[in-house]
């Protein structure tokens, strides 16, 4: 197979869009586990549950998908508020959140997905945007609008997220929860409610990115388990803890599924990202840009 | 005074009693006569193929409605006993062994898909029982077995005869096409269609160019579609499942593919949701289906059933078009009752020996099968969208968005190449 | 009741359901049954890493299915005999736990139960791509025309299997649990550090756990293929068998052998019950349910409950 310059510089344009894309369905889990420690494996299902409502609001009224996630991420914040608020009672506070947290969040991820199976039927559905259809091209380099524009918003959100956690009081709050608790209890801040918001805040993010995701591609319920592995993937190989760090992740991870699609065959590229998180798990644990 | 009243009170209540149970007696004796036909099958209901299995769901009870409307089968009221397989495999033995030995239905049929027939078809061989399925690819070239039948239109070699279409329209361009890109997802289907299109590209001589399957939940189809670009194939034959359809249709228009056909084996734009959904997208390619209206008034009642099943379609959410598999689950039903009717019974050998023997009228026209239970003749239609205007669904209920390139009998036109010129 | 003693009625038990069973007329009680007894295994699997240990394992599925495409290759290249394939699948299941052990376990135990779920797609990926045992295709493993020792149906055969691997799975797990491995174990489990500190060697411990885990989920995915004849990737790797084989310990209980074995029973008989009466979109949002209610109210599972209900009744 020729490598042809086009071909190359199109896999790494499309690997950087997707890993945009990664990056937002990540950035929530690199808040609420790689800083609160927090193993919510029904993110996913959050992602999903933002792409649904996304669609509805875009199917009865014909916003669009994004804006309406966006507005609508209150909601999701609430939700998330609500969830963290069972979690701490029942696991956190007793002690027991590794096993039993994780057997939670596994079952609210079941809940959801049934749920939404239930309400929706298990039929793709999609939505259609001004710009789905749009593609930019310079020469023989292609920029479809339909990764783009979720390319462009996520990149915003990462870099608002950061700045939110460096330079505002509740954000710092956030960092300071990560690195030592006790520490932050002894100067008067109530490490719950930080926690809380934050895990809040991560729930957010899957509602926007849930609605990237059904901009990208069609949705139906079961799809969230693929991307359980994935948000873990990137947020281990870019460092726990870290946003930047799941954005380098998530561009990495882009980039090789791209170029493995376009050279070797487009099956291997799952076990490409995953083959790279167990590398990263045997080799680095602590990833990239981690502590 | 007291006494009597008991006794007549006792003596009253016996009597209504007596009266009651001959009554009843007679009401047993008439039932008797006229049990139910019971026909069992697992349909999937929920899971990756519920859309349908819905609609295969509707078609039958239309059918059984009208068949008990004439008086049933002998005689009888025909009843349906399902349950919903999930479309998972492992479901089936259970459901299949429940069916038989708990419900004690009088016949089984099969549900949708070659993953929940399979694991079905060692129970019905075990007790030689005739088997009747609905839409599987090739599951008997394994198993042999006399008294297995498909309403599948793809002939005897099913995976042959489902792709020959696409191979005869591009050998009719001119000058005769050379290299050939095959992409699919990596899944059952795709995989037995591609096998079928590696057999017409050997028989014709064509170069395979590019030859790589993909995951089926690939977000981004972009790579892959540039990737076959960069080997220039005349044709590209993809063989898909709905959400790869939409996905490399979509990117194929993103990426601005150039090739002289594109299309071939995708399912999923035989029903409506992905029609609408891509709308003008569409136009262009070529592509398998097994109804369009350009066959109105070819098939007697067929237009009538279409209609009853989109009713009843429309109200419960399922595919409102009903083009791909409700004609089919009807026929196939059409079958059974004719064969029961003629052999005036339920033996399963008596009925497999009929179905071999004879050929049936039904919605989709004459249906005869071949010794492995396949279709005598392939009957798929190979067409190309065109004049796709929009995302409405109206425009695909009339003739006038697709020519029919084959099979000859029921052609519209010709192919129109190539697919980057086709679009407009 | 000592080790010996225990096997002996454990095995005693199964033959006896064995040879019961031939008095049932119906195969819907074995089809239903092979499915309950999957899960027994299964679950008893899944706790002797989860519960003595203290490590989730997301991807039970990764290791039934090899024990499962271990089948299959055994049964396109040479036709082995049963007993060959099952030994064979479950000595490879338990190389994958050696392997996935050996690598992991050193890290905190949320990176394990990471990487137990990225080994799941991984292996999913290599087996979709790869031909010879079918692929994504599936593949097609026929019961033999004859059933052996002159049962009337393979499935009989099967379910006796099945029955005897419980039994094997059940002395395995209650083996562990009474010896000073369990004790290890149950040490890594409440505190690790401690454990370490206090000359427990904690990696040796863990990687035997994985290990043996690995390969009892093996041999329960090693008769598979016979059960349905056509095994496909996707239904394999099926994410029900993460799920149950996680919910099942967490109901029943998950500090002793006794606890996997009633959530298999218990969670395993509604759900082939669900999936004959009511629509089975239900069946797993029951799982679902069933799981977040236990865990957030009865965390020590139904024997939880019955220890806590025998020690009040102690001491009154």
């Amino acid at each position: 197979m020729e490598a042809s310059t086009a071909l190359v510089v199109n896999a790494i344009i499309a690997g950087l869009l997707l890993g945009g894309f990664y990056a937002a369905v990540s950035l929530g889990i690199s808040i609420s586990f790689g800083m609160l420690d927090v193993v919510n494996i029904a993110h996913p299902a959050f992602i999903i549950l933002g792409s649904y409502v996304a669609y509805i609001v875009n199917d009865r009224l014909g916003f669009d998908p994004i804006l309406v996630s966006v507005v609508l991420s209150p909601l999701f914040f609430a939700l998330g508020m609500a969830l963290y608020r069972i979690y701490y009672l029942c696991f956190e506070k007793r002690g027991q959140e590794s096993l039993r947290g994780l057997a939670f969040f596994f079952g609210i991820l079941f809940i959801t997905e049934v749920t939404l199976v239930l309400i929706f039927g298990v039929d793709y559905r999609l939505v259609t945007t001004a710009y789905s259809e749009v593609t930019w091209r310079a020469g023989d380099i292609d920029l479809p609008m339909r990764l783009f524009v979720p390319f462009l918003v996520s990149i915003a959100m990462v870099v608002a997220l950061q700045l939110f956690l460096t330079h505002t009081f509740f954000g710092r709050a956030v960092l300071a929860v990560a690195q030592d608790q006790l520490a932050l209890r002894l100067m008067g801040v109530n490490p719950v409610r930080v926690k809380e918001r934050a895990f809040a805040l991560s729930i957010a993010t899957a509602g926007v990115a849930g609605a990237f995701l059904i901009v990208i591609q069609p949705v139906q319920p079961s799809i969230g388990r693929e991307y359980i592995g994935l948000v873990f993937a990137v947020c281990v190989l870019g460092g726990m803890g870290s946003i930047w760090g799941t954005l380098i992740g998530a561009l990495v991870l882009g980039i090789a599924e791209s170029f493995t699609s376009t050279f070797f065959g487009p099956s291997w590229a799952p076990a490409v990202s995953f083959g790279l998180l167990l590398a990263t798990l045997a080799f680095r644990p602590s990833g990239i840009l981690g502590r | 005074m007291r006494g009597n009243s008991v006794l007549t009170t006792l003596a009253r209540w016996l009597g209504a009693f007596a009266a009651a149970l001959a009554l009843a007696g007679s009401f047993a004796t008439e039932a008797l006569a006229q049990q139910p036909l019971r026909i069992g099958f697992g349909m999937s209901l929920t899971g990756p193929l519920a859309g349908n299995g819905k609609a295969a769901l509707i078609a039958m009870e239309i059918w059984k409605d009208d068949v008990n409307a004439k008086g049933g089968i002998l005689g009888r009221k025909v009843e349906f006993v399902y349950y919903d397989d999930q479309t998972n495999p492992a479901t089936v033995p259970g459901l299949y062994t429940k069916l038989l030995d708990v419900d004690k239905v009088d016949l089984v049929v099969s549900g949708y898909g070659t993953a929940v027939i399979a694991p079905a078809m060692p129970l019905m061989m075990q007790r030689n029982l005739m088997f009747m399925t609905l839409f599987g690819l090739n599951v008997n070239s394994k198993f042999n077995y006399d008294r297995y039948f498909q309403i599948m239109p793809a002939g005897p070699e099913p995976a042959i005869g489902w792709t020959r279409g696409f191979f005869e329209a591009a050998m009719g361009l001119n000058p005769k096409p050379k290299t050939i890109a095959l992409v699919g997802a990596d899944a059952e289907y795709p995989h037995l269609a591609l096998e079928g299109a590696r057999v017409h590209v050997k028989r014709l001589g064509l170069k395979v160019v590019y030859d790589k399957s993909y995951p089926p939940n690939t977000t981004d189809y972009s790579p892959i579609v540039r990737a076959i670009q960069a080997t220039n194939p005349d044709l590209v034959y993809l063989a898909s499942y709905p959400p790869d359809s939409a996905g490399m249709v979509r990117a194929v228009n993103e990426v601005g593919l150039k090739t002289r056909m594109f299309g071939g084996g995708l399912v999923g734009t035989q029903f409506a949701a992905l029609k609408t959904a891509l709308g003008p997208l569409l136009n262009g390619v070529v592509n398998y289906e097994l109804y369009t209206p350009e066959l109105s008034g070819k098939f007697p009642f067929l237009d009538a059933f279409l209609k009853k099943y989109q009713e009843r379609a429309a109200k419960e959410g399922v595919d409102p078009l009903g083009f791909y598999l409700p004609p089919y689950a009807y026929a196939m039903m059409q079958v059974l009752d004719q064969a029961i009717t003629a052999t005036k019974g339920l033996d399963s050998g008596k009925l497999a020996e009929y179905i071999h023997t004879h050929t049936f009228d039904t919605f989709v026209g004459k249906v005869g099968f071949a010794k492995n239970g396949e279709w005598s003749e392939p009957r798929v239609m190979m067409v190309q969208y065109n004049g796709i205007k929009g995302n409405t669904i109206d425009q695909w209920k009339q003739p006038g968005v697709v020519t029919v390139l084959e099979p000859g009998p029921y052609k519209t036109g010709v192919v129109k190449a190539p697919y980057q010129d086709a679009k407009h | 009741m000592s080790n010996r003693n225990f096997a002996i009625v454990a095995f005693a038990v199964a033959i006896a359901f064995a040879a019961a069973s031939q008095l049932v007329p119906n195969e819907y009680f074995f089809t239903a049954a092979y499915v309950v007894l999957q899960f027994v295994i299964l679950a008893t699997a899944w706790n002797i890493l989860g519960g003595y240990t203290g490590y989730v394992n997301f991807g039970s599925a990764a290791f039934f299915a090899i024990g499962a495409y271990s089948t299959v290759m055994l049964y396109n290249a040479f036709k082995a005999p049963l007993l060959v394939m099952i030994v064979a699948g479950t000595l490879v299941a338990g190389l994958l736990g050696l392997g996935l052990g050996y690598l992991t376990l050193r890290l905190r135990g949320v990176f394990f139960a990471i990487a137990s779920l990225a080994l799941a797609v991984v292996l999913y990926t290599f087996v979709v791509n790869w031909d010879y045992v079918g692929g994504a295709r599936g593949a097609y493993v026929l019961q033999p025309r004859e059933v052996p020792f002159g049962l009337p149906r393979y499935i009989h055969l099967l379910y006796i299997v099945l029955v005897l691997e419980a039994a094997v799975a059940l002395v395995v797990a209650r083996t562990i649990e009474k010896s000073t491995i369990g004790r290890g174990l149950a040490a890594i489990r409440d505190d690790e550090l401690a454990a370490e500190c206090s000359g427990v060697p904690t990696l040796r411990l863990k990687i035997f756990s994985a290990t043996v885990s690995g390969a009892l989920m093996g041999m329960a995915g090693t008769t598979f293929p016979f059960y349905l004849s056509y095994i496909e990737p996707s239904s394999a790797f099926g994410l029900s068998y993460a799920v149950n084989s996680i919910a099942m310990p967490l109901i029943g209980g998950m500090m002793s052998w006794i606890g996997p074995l009633i959530g298999a029973v218990l969670l395993g008989t509604v759900q082939q019950l669900v999936q004959v009466t009511i629509s089975s979109a239900w069946n797993l949002l029951i799982v679902g349910v069933l799981l977040v209610l236990f865990v957030t109210l009865a965390p020590n599972g139904i024997m939880g409950w019955v220890e806590a209900w025998r020690k009040r009744r102690s001491r009154r």
